[in-house]
């Protein structure tokens, strides 16, 4: 088997994550898709490190780990302070910022 | 194993592949159909686990243990704990609101992966080094991610410190409510509730039954219907109540059959008794 | 003396000042002492011509250049003054003539309320007009000019509560802009061609300019002159402007302002020289307002507007002389001067005579006035003898000359010229021997007016009654002393002077005048002298009713440029409307409408913003592989 093979999975998984944050309307939900698609780069960086054998693909892969578990931290709170406000963790029911 | 990892995979490990992929992607689907959130977390946390190993077949040991420790065991579950702060059971419409979403998500998506699987196909990625050399340079893989790390990328580390750091802060501030006013007393708040009248003693406790002993079912009033109070406001507002009345009273009517078939009532008496439920 | 120049003007321009800012207790004294400052500047006109015939007649012109106006690189004016024969000229018959219409306003303003005001104007108008006659360059001279016409308008509109004067004001204002145009245009061309505009340098070097920029600048200046003077085509202005009180009309519209137009091409005279194909314009314009004017008085029963008339036929006469050349120049300024006190006179006696008839206008409403107002019939009958021509009055020698000298023109030119002026004069005897029937001799016609009074004619008071001698005295002696006192030389370092070459004698010319003087008198005495003068004007044929109407020269106007005018703004309007705005309003409809298609991509939705970054993420990735590809 061809290691390519990983990087059309992680593509795989990438497009399902991004069709997931397009059709889910709970904010977690859309929040672990986001994820998702993070966990899918991640595979591919850590294929690419493995083809052009070198770690920098990994080393990449961990900051990407370290910026996701910021992004979660941030993003859960605000998920948080947003459902203690207006008691839904709906996406479509915060929309203001509109014409 | 990073030997034969320098052209081909071993057939071992295309074998893990194609029964842990299809696992993994049959994981990220469930994530996104799961009517359910805390169903989607824990099909996107199996996806996580196999993602780690995939890691560990990569020849990323570390990265494979972090994501397993890190990822699957610390994020995951801060996930999990908010879906349980918002409503474990809260099941999603799935009617979509927006017009044309649908499709639209359909259309891109469709798009977007096709022209990535064109571009990835279309790439010349026949070359394949392995990270054996790449490991066992600075004495393991762990090692030499250290070594990188604190040479190489010791400013972008600093700096993801420092994000961290004002990240938590961040969700700290987001998350946490100043007290704009003095805490009521126990006393005070007594005072407040007789003045208003609406409920001098504590509420009604939740119906306690033989079958039943669980604080979402709620009490029943002497007429069989159930009281609203008795359950905490909560899972009131999360939609969460058992109304477990109907079974209530049936239980009670058999309740009351037997007995009567115990202290020797005449049958067509029980007889008319079911004719008139009915 | 040269720093006794401003004097004349700051007088009345004083004067100007202290009366209109003055306020209401000057109602009292206010018209002392305009009268006060305009014989002040006659005074002092009378002190320089005193110091300028003294000496000789090559340094007579004075100069005083008081301050530099606007400075400029390359463009340099002065408020400066040059006082040469032919301005003094002019400034003896300002002053003089408006001293003496100052004096008669007394009396004749004496019940209106607003005569401090009126005496403000009239000295407005004297500080005005002499700067005009006084600036040593075009642009100060167009600075007076304007000055003028504002004066002119203010005064015409005095009686402002009256709609007529109103529209008159401005009707001699807008008419006047188009002549004004004319004199900015020659300036501005004269600043191309010579690089200045004071009058030595330009009409030094007017030899050296191409005669097609020569007559450019002619024409323009005759534009201008014929704004100002009322010559055909713009002459429409003049009839209506009696509207003004009768001291403004002998004043501004019979002595001074209107001359003005001579005064300019007289003072233009090297660059009208230069520019044959100009003169000829302003002779042929001169030509036809002669007899214009002459057949617009011949039918008008308003005794002012038929002295209207013939103001416009005797600045016909000005005008054509002065578009002889130098065979007239001279002949203009002394026309223009005995008109100026003959048609001041006539003015006067006018005003006289509507005083005295509860300021009845028509002139078959008169009848029979010379035992009732005997002064007031003596001098309108020697100011009538002047302008006739009659033999020996100041009339009879300018205007002999200009006949004499449009003779001299030569070849058919000559003669028609000569033909025409000959025919002005008959019908000018004709037309003023009416006016002088119809006033003072036949039966008594007269109406009671609006309010019932039947009038009483008096004789008017002594205030206006000295001017109107003083003012006959000059219709009749004015002539014989510039005939015989050598006005031809005074003038001709000016000017310049030809004798030219009539075809005929001038005994001859002369007395083909008086012939035709004769006969003009003897056919309206047949009219109007032997037959009654019916109190309602008879219809008349078709030329006396188009006569009546100022032979159609408002029609005309009308037709012409206030119906063109507004076919052109509602033309205009249309493709404002429909091209311009709907250019306009096209563009805001379509990027409207495509805006409002577009907000809706701005549902407020993050998933649906989520779908174009995907979409467009997707474009960027096939653009990429496209690109490779290629």
């Amino acid at each position: 088997m061809n290691p390519v093979n990983y990087l059309y999975l992680a593509a795989l998984l990438f497009t399902i994550g991004a069709v997931g944050v397009l059709i889910r309307r709970n904010a977690i939900v859309v929040f672990m898709c986001v994820e998702l698609m993070l966990n899918a780069c991640n595979l591919a960086f850590v294929t690419f490190s493995r083809m052009h054998g070198n770690l920098d693909g990994q080393i990449i892969a961990f900051f990407t780990m370290v910026v996701a578990a910021a992004e979660v931290v941030v993003g859960l709170a605000i998920i948080v302070s947003v459902f203690r406000s207006r008691h839904s963790a709906s996406v479509d029911d915060a929309s203001l910022m509109k014409l | 194993m990073s030997a034969l990892a320098a052209y081909a995979t071993s057939t071992g490990e295309a074998f893990q592949f194609w029964i842990l992929g299809t696992v993994a992607v049959i994981g990220a689907l469930c994530t996104i159909l799961m009517r359910k959130a805390v169903h989607s977390a824990l099909c996107l946390a199996g996806t996580m686990i196999i993602l780690a190993v995939f890691y560990l077949a990569n020849g990323a040991y570390f990265l494979g243990i972090v994501q397993i420790v890190v990822y699957t065991g610390a994020i995951m579950m801060l996930f999990l704990f908010v879906v349980m702060l918002v409503g474990v059971t809260a099941a999603d419409s799935v009617k979509e609101t927006i017009k044309g979403q649908r499709w639209w998500a359909a259309a891109c998506g469709l798009g977007f992966g096709v022209l990535l699987f064109a571009g990835i196909g279309n790439a010349s990625l026949d070359e394949f080094t392995g990270l054996g050399a790449a490991n066992t340079a600075h004495g393991g893989n762990v090692e030499g991610l250290a070594t990188l790390i604190f040479t190489k990328y010791v400013f972008a580390f600093e700096i993801t410190g420092a994000l961290l750091i004002t990240a938590s802060v961040g969700a700290m501030v987001l998350t946490h409510r100043e007290r704009t006013e003095r805490a009521r007393t126990q006393r005070e708040l007594a005072e407040r509730r007789v003045r208003e009248g609406k409920h001098l003693p504590p509420l009604p406790a939740p119906g306690v039954y033989a079958r039943h002993n669980a604080v979402d079912v709620p009490g029943l009033l002497p007429d069989g219907t159930p009281s609203e109070l008795t359950v905490i406001s909560t899972l009131r507002e999360r939609g969460q109540v058992r109304d477990v009345s109907a079974e209530a009273l049936a239980d009670l009517k058999a309740l009351e059959q037997r007995s009567a078939e115990r202290l020797g009532r005449g049958r067509d008496e029980a007889r008319e008794g079911k004719e008139a439920t009915r | 003396m040269d720093n006794l120049i401003a004097l004349l003007i700051a007088a009345p321009l004083l004067g100007a000042a202290v009366l209109l800012c003055g306020g209401r207790r000057l109602d009292k004294t206010g018209h002392w002492l305009g009268t006060l400052l305009a014989a002040v500047s006659f005074a002092t006109a009378v002190a320089l011509f005193a110091d300028m015939l003294g000496k000789g007649a090559d340094d007579r012109a004075m100069h005083q250049r008081l301050f530099s106006w606007i400075p400029v690189e390359g463009f340099q004016a002065d408020i400066a003054f040059q006082l040469d024969q032919l301005s003094m000229t002019f400034v003896l018959l300002i002053t003089g003539v408006g001293t003496l219409i100052h004096v008669y306003s007394i009396g004749y303003m004496e019940h209106d309320e607003r005569r401090r005001r009126f005496f403000g104007y009239l000295n407005l108008f004297v500080a005005a007009m002499l700067l005009l006659v006084l600036a040593d360059n075009y642009l100060l001279l167009y600075f007076g000019w304007e000055g003028v016409g504002l004066a002119s308008y203010l005064l015409i509109g005095f009686w402002q509560h009256k709609p007529s004067a109103a529209t008159a004001a401005k009707k001699a204002f807008l008419v006047n802009r188009v002549g004004d145009i004319g004199l900015s245009i020659a300036i501005m061309l004269m600043f191309t061609t010579f690089g200045t505009f004071a009058f030595g340098p330009v009409l030094a070097s007017a030899e050296n300019a191409t005669e097609g920029k020569l007559t450019a600048i002619g024409l323009m200046l005759l534009l201008a002159a014929c704004g100002k003077s009322a010559q055909v085509p713009l002459q429409s202005w003049l009839g209506d402007a009696m509207e003004g009180p009768t001291p403004v009309s002998a004043l501004i519209h019979a002595a001074t302002m209107v001359t003005a137009g001579v005064y300019l091409i007289v003072r233009s005279a090297d660059i009208f020289n230069a520019a044959p194909d100009a003169q000829l314009v302003v002779t042929i314009v001169g030509a036809v307002t002669l007899l214009f004017g002459a057949i617009v008085g011949c039918a008008k029963d308003d005794i002012k507007k038929a002295l209207a008339g013939s103001t416009m036929s005797q600045i016909g006469y000005m005008i054509l002389a002065a578009g002889l050349g130098p065979v007239g120049y001279v002949f203009a300024i002394m026309h223009l001067v005995t008109h100026g006190f003959f048609k001041a006179g006539l003015f006067l006696g006018a005003g006289s005579v509507m005083h005295g008839m509860n300021d009845e206008v028509d002139m078959r409403k008169y009848g029979g006035l010379r035992k009732y107002m005997p002064v007031t019939f003596i001098t309108f009958g020697l100011g009538y003898l002047a302008i006739i021509g009659f033999p020996g009055l100041s009339g009879f020698f300018s205007k002999d000359k200009i006949i004499e000298a449009a003779f001299a023109k030569g070849g058919t030119e000559g003669w028609i010229l000569g033909a025409v002026t000959l025919l002005g004069a008959a019908v000018t005897a004709y037309y003023m021997t009416r006016v002088m029937l119809m006033t003072f001799f036949g039966e008594k016609r007269w109406q009671p007016d609006a309010d019932g009074r039947p009038p009483h004619p008096h004789e008017s008071p002594k205030s206006m009654l000295v001017p109107m001698i003083l003012l006959a005295v000059g219709s009749v002696g004015g002539g014989a002393v510039f005939e015989f006192s050598g006005f031809t030389e005074w003038l001709e370092p000016v000017t310049g002077f030809d004798h030219g070459h009539a075809p005929i004698s001038a005994a001859a010319v002369t007395a083909a005048t008086v012939a035709v003087m004769v006969i003009g008198v003897g056919l309206a005495y047949l009219q109007y002298g032997r037959k009654p003068v019916p109190v309602v004007a008879p219809r008349g044929s078709l030329l006396t009713r188009a006569a009546r109407r100022d032979l159609l020269q408002d029609d005309l106007n009308h037709a012409v440029f206030v119906t063109g005018g507004t076919h052109l703004t509602r033309s205009l309007v249309y493709v404002d409307h429909t091209l311009v705005d709907g250019v306009v309003n096209g563009t805001a409809a379509s990027v409207g409408g495509l805006s409002g298609r577009l907000r809706k991509l701005q549902n407020g939705y993050v998933r649906s913003y989520a779908v174009s970054m995907l979409g467009g993420t997707a474009v960027l990735i096939a653009a990429t592989l496209l690109m490779r590809a290629v």
